[in-house]
């Protein structure tokens, strides 16, 4: 079991999922989250006060998958939220230890999907 | 022959007593009078309000709606009283009206002819109200909630009744030079403005100033309140000619030509200075106008009512974007840069574009070649600055020493709305 935590633009949120669906994996947990990578922050300015490298809005996904599924998840975020410039974010898969489901008490690949 | 002819002709003699009391005057007056309500609350709670982080906007809107209670309470017990009451020596007004006794339906052809004087005194209170509460700006986000209430009762008393007194009152020394404030450019700006300087002087910087952006958390609130004080100044300017007439009608064009330019001229010079004309820095401009014009709306015309509010928006904007940066003081939300700065220009003006064409009852500037007045609004200017400023010195230390002006610490890095009010302007979890 893999955890594949996907950064990514917020306005390419539900091309995301599009890609997501199309592959069958259909769980995931998305929050609102800032950050910065290469792309920098932006400028803001409040009378005259600047302030350099404020953080962008960027949308986080969660996706809990058995291995089968890892490459086609990884391929399916990469082509909803690609663009090809800076700041189309990242993806980071690690290890995930259990998963149990809450209604039944399953553990393992099988409360997962 | 006098009797006879009273009662012979009773309609002619009804009439003439119907003439004195105006129904038009008095509608105009209570209307402004609400309408400067609405600048205090929520006008100037939310300019600020959005102004501050998220863990603080409660206590500005606190801060605010307080003031209003207890302003109007003091206003009534002896406020109005200390300050239009009758003359003592030019200084003061007497305790005559504490209570508002004898401030009834009556006229007081002292101020108000054709409004009853309760109508007057009522007006008169939201200006009480508003000037305190524009010092807020300038102690936000680090003040205790009891000190703040002693501040504000003992600053309405000892600084904005006598100030008040001096240039409105009857018999007021200031009023008896000549002095032109139309609408409150001195009592109330310069007066909040100084005040608030030496506030944020005393006080010291918020944490964190300096170290780290301290960015407004909601924009749209400053815009809104910006917007509603805009709205509420036609009543406090055009309101101010206490009467239903031209004089109202010129102060109310003079007000919103003003402004528009100011909130324009802003947005333009940073577009220039940074490359973004920004909101906040309209909304900002667009107070600064209307503070600039209230001592010159019933007295200049309206091409100069604009230059005004083009000069007014340059000297702002160097005070609250470069001058404050350089000189390191927290004024938490430019109450002095805006008001302060907003009103000394705006009384200098007066003293350049007043023109008698406009109103007979004011005097001619220095534009059309009158000395005299411009000398007065700088009397006057040099005045409250020195008065304010050392009273609220005084005022500063008495309450700092009686319960601590500031903060803890850690009270202030928690934020005031959670201790100082006990309550959450925001749920982030349901």
């Amino acid at each position: 079991m893999k955890l594949v935590i996907a950064i990514i633009q917020p306005h390419k949120l539900e091309a995301v999922k599009r890609e997501l669906e199309a592959v069958e994996v259909n769980l995931m947990t998305v929050t609102n989250v800032l950050g910065q990578g290469r792309q920098k922050g932006v400028t803001e300015i409040y009378r005259g006060a600047k302030e350099a490298g404020g953080l962008l809005n960027k949308v986080r996904l969660d996706i809990a998958v058995n291995e089968d599924f890892v490459e086609p998840t990884i391929d399916a975020v990469t082509r909803g939220a690609h663009t090809g410039s800076v700041g189309d974010g990242k993806i980071f898969v690690v290890e995930l230890a259990q998963c149990i489901r809450i209604s039944t008490g399953e553990r393992g690949g099988v409360a997962i999907g | 022959m006098a009797l006879s002819l009273r009662y012979a002709k009773p309609k002619r003699n009804f009439l003439k007593e119907a003439s004195i009391m105006n129904s038009g005057d008095t509608a105009w007056v209570l209307t402004a009078s609400a309408l400067v309500l609405l600048m205090t609350i929520p006008g100037l709670a939310f300019f600020y309000g959005g102004l501050v982080r998220r863990k603080n906007v409660l206590s500005i809107l606190m801060q605010c709606f307080i003031i209003v209670c207890v302003i109007s309470l003091q206003w009534v017990l002896f406020g109005y009283s200390l300050a239009f009451g009758p003359d003592f020596h030019g200084i003061i007004g007497t305790l005559e009206w504490a209570g508002l006794a004898g401030v009834g339906a009556a006229p007081n052809s002292n101020y108000a002819a054709t409004i009853p004087h309760s109508a007057f005194m009522i007006f008169q209170a939201m200006f009480a109200v508003i000037t305190p509460a524009l010092i807020i700006g300038a102690y936000a986000e680090r003040v205790k909630f009891p000190a703040f209430l002693l501040f504000t009762v003992l600053w309405a008393t000892f600084v904005y009744d006598p100030l008040a007194h001096w240039v409105w009152g009857a018999g007021g020394w200031l009023k008896s030079l000549g002095g032109l404030d139309f609408a409150g450019g001195i009592v109330v700006h310069v007066s909040s403005g100084i005040s608030a300087l030496v506030l944020a002087l005393l006080l010291g910087k918020r944490v964190g100033y300096n170290h780290k952006p301290i960015r407004p958390h909601n924009l749209p609130f400053t815009v809104l309140g910006a917007a509603l004080l805009w709205f509420g100044w036609f009543g406090f300017n055009a309101g101010s000619a206490l009467a239903a007439d031209g004089l109202a009608a010129t102060a109310f064009v003079n007000t919103n030509t003003a402004t528009a330019a100011a909130g324009l001229a802003w947005a333009l010079i940073e577009w220039r200075h940074n490359g973004s004309p920004t909101i906040l820095g309209a909304a900002t401009g667009a107070v600064a106008g209307l503070v600039a014009i209230t001592p010159a709306c019933g007295f200049v015309n309206p091409m100069n009512a604009m230059l005004i509010g083009i000069i007014v928006a340059f000297v702002c904007y160097i005070a609250v974007a470069v001058m404050k940066g350089k000189l390191g003081y927290d004024d938490s939300l430019d109450a002095f840069g805006v008001h302060g700065v907003g009103g000394t220009v705006g009384t200098l003006l007066t003293g350049i574009f007043a023109q008698k064409a406009i109103n007979p009852a004011g005097a001619d500037g220095l534009l059309f070649g009158n000395l005299h007045t411009f000398g007065i609004q700088c009397l006057m200017l040099v005045v409250t600055v020195v008065f304010a400023a050392i009273m609220t010195f005084i005022i500063f230390k008495i309450v700092d020493a009686a319960i601590g002006m500031r903060v803890e610490e850690k009270n202030e890095i928690i934020g005031l709305d959670l201790t100082q009010q006990s309550e959450a302007a925001y749920t982030v979890i349901e």
